[in-house]
């Protein structure tokens, strides 16, 4: 009996079947990805799409680096950087207010941030664009960042401050009678309890801005502060008839995260799932 | 108790620091963040469906002007309605196989832990990556038809009036389903074993343990998993943009698209406005309605599922 309950059922073949089914699904394109990057523009003409390449090329990878993707590289990553840093001191700083300081006006604040998470980001992509233009930011990284950081405001702080609520308020209480400033209680305390949490909305929000594609369409134009997701899609444009360069540039455009999931898979998970998690 | 034992200075220290806690000063800088480009913009857009404003400009005052041209323009009102389909089928699409492939990605047989790690391979692109991707993939004349040579392969996926938008459904699904699989995996998991071993103890069949065992225990996730897929799917901007641009002709000219191409395109910042405020107003009401649905009061983010 007890076996039986430990094996459980026989082995769910319709169930097996669908799962590979759904898994070519979803290898398929990315084979197709990787494979097209991989060939010489006279290839990708005359050949099956879904061969392997007669012989590796990493030609259309050095169009595409030719073609200053270290330039639009470099600008996402600083913009995703600088955002997330940002994002992370201020709804840190918050949180920490609106968890320890019960009085009416980090309540308010609370429900405003709360508001926010509502809000769909490209509805106000109108007055956003007013704003940064009459600011004289339009076309500037600048006008990336700061909207960038107000939109990741209200979910960091709803997941910060959920997590910093479970931090026992004897904790705090012992530190106050051992006379420790609201400042050290956040440095000694809150900082280094609340790191998982840090970490994941760390990461959500770095791969919400590394990709984010509305933004940078609407509020630059220039190449010279172009980002990744915008560079693809100019890229289609430009190497029209290029598509294994342009194939390659969605590889490298997801090397970073391609990393990330490698190094550390679960906290790129946790990240991912920040945002609905608790 | 303890307290008596303190001197007075050092009490009325201490009820100081736990009734005011840190400084509201503390709080500016997020706040600011926020309302200057978050919550006047929220407020500006609703101001600017009033107004008659080209995106150079000084926006003039234009009465209900806009909002008439919003619910009379048949372009709108087609996106609306395609809007609506598009979510419908979306979830149809997405819910089931999110919901099969978690169940399955939770199962502990080794090679499902193989294929656990390959189906999370999509959430490494961006949309606009994934829409370029499958542009090319598609292609009627060097993609999926010259692959393999099946008749019915072989179509123009994305000229087609009556294939494309089923074609984007099906990009959507392959976009998101890797995400809302990951919800149900961890749901799944989080199951008692006992319960499942009772139910087959009791003679349910694999199917039947499903219905009455894992599917109750995952409602929670399956409401989360759901208001992230349809607020979600007003945010649809990205992927559609690069794949169709709303074409052909206005096939997928989706409600989040028509705002750009309205504002952006024709510079009639007024009519775009008026459909960014039913954009907000859609997605608060459906965020509400299924968070009361749930019994929660939290409100979920809806930039996951986009």
């Amino acid at each position: 009996m007890k076996l039986q309950a430990k094996s459980g059922y026989a082995p769910n073949i319709p169930g097996s079947l669908a799962a590979t089914f759904w898994l070519l699904v979803t290898i398929v394109p990315i084979y197709y990805i990787v494979v097209t990057s991989l060939k010489p523009r006279q290839e990708y003409f005359g050949s099956n799409p879904l061969a392997w390449p007669r012989e590796l090329s990493f030609e259309a990878y050095g169009r595409v680096l030719k073609n200053d993707f270290a330039l639009y590289f470099f600008n996402s990553a600083l913009v995703t950087v600088v955002s997330v840093g940002v994002v992370l001191i201020i709804s840190l700083l918050a949180s920490y207010v609106i968890v320890r300081n019960r009085g009416a006006f980090a309540k308010f604040s609370h429900r405003l941030f709360l508001l926010g998470i509502a809000i769909p980001i490209q509805a106000t992509i109108i007055p956003v664009y007013y704003m940064i233009v009459k600011m004289g930011l339009y076309d500037s990284l600048l006008a990336l960042i700061l909207p960038s950081i107000a939109f990741a405001i209200p979910i960091s702080v709803l997941i910060l401050t959920n997590f910093l609520r479970d931090v026992p308020s004897s904790l705090y209480e012992a530190m106050t009678l051992d006379g420790a400033s609201h400042w050290q209680m956040f440095r000694l305390l809150v900082l280094p309890l609340s790191k998982p949490a840090i970490m994941a909305v760390g990461i959500y929000n770095a791969l919400q801005v590394w990709n984010s594609f509305l933004f940078p369409l609407v509020l630059t134009q220039s190449s010279q502060v172009r980002v990744l997701p915008l560079s693809l899609w100019t890229y289609q444009g430009e190497f029209a008839v290029d598509i294994p360069a342009v194939l390659a540039a969605v590889v490298l455009s997801c090397v970073p995260i391609l990393a990330a999931y490698i190094v550390g898979r679960r906290q790129l998970v946790a990240g991912l799932t920040a945002g609905i998690s608790k | 108790m303890l307290m008596k034992s303190h001197t007075a200075p050092a009490r009325t220290r201490q009820r100081r620091a736990t009734s005011i806690g840190p400084s509201n000063w503390l709080l500016a800088p997020a706040l600011a963040f926020f309302a200057v480009f978050a919550l006047i913009p929220l407020l500006g857009v609703a101001v600017l469906s009033f107004m008659h404003w080209d995106g150079l400009g000084t926006p003039s005052f234009a009465g209900l002007a806009n909002w008439q041209q919003t619910f009379s323009n048949p372009v709108t009102l087609n996106a609306m309605w395609l809007t609506f389909a598009m979510t419908v089928l979306c979830y149809l699409t997405q819910a089931p196989i999110s919901i099969l492939i978690g169940v399955f990605m939770a199962g502990e047989q080794k090679y499902r832990s193989v294929y656990s790690v390959l189906y999370f391979l999509p959430l490494l692109f961006s949309a606009a990556a994934v829409g370029i991707a499958f542009k090319a993939l598609l292609d009627p004349n060097f993609g999926l038809s010259k692959a393999f040579n099946v008749a019915l392969l072989s179509q123009d996926w994305l000229g087609s009036t009556n294939l494309v938008f089923y074609v984007l459904i099906f990009v959507i699904s392959w976009c998101f389903v890797p995400f809302h699989s990951l919800l149900y995996q961890a749901a799944v998991k989080q199951i008692p074993t006992s319960m499942n071993e009772a139910a087959m103890l009791d003679g349910a069949g694999r199917v039947r343990t499903f219905f009455s065992v894992t599917l109750p225990q995952i409602k929670y996730t399956v409401i989360t998993s759901s208001t992230l897929m349809v607020v979600g799917s007003l945010t649809y901007f990205d992927l559609v943009f690069v794949m169709t641009n709303g074409g052909p002709g206005n096939a997928t000219r989706i409600l989040p698209l028509d705002m750009y191409l309205t504002g952006f395109r024709s510079y009639q910042m007024g009519p775009a406005s008026a459909i960014a405020v039913i954009l907000v107003v859609v997605g608060l009401v459906v965020s509400l309605l299924l968070n009361k649905f749930s019994g929660t009061d939290k409100m979920e983010s809806q930039q996951e599922g986009a």
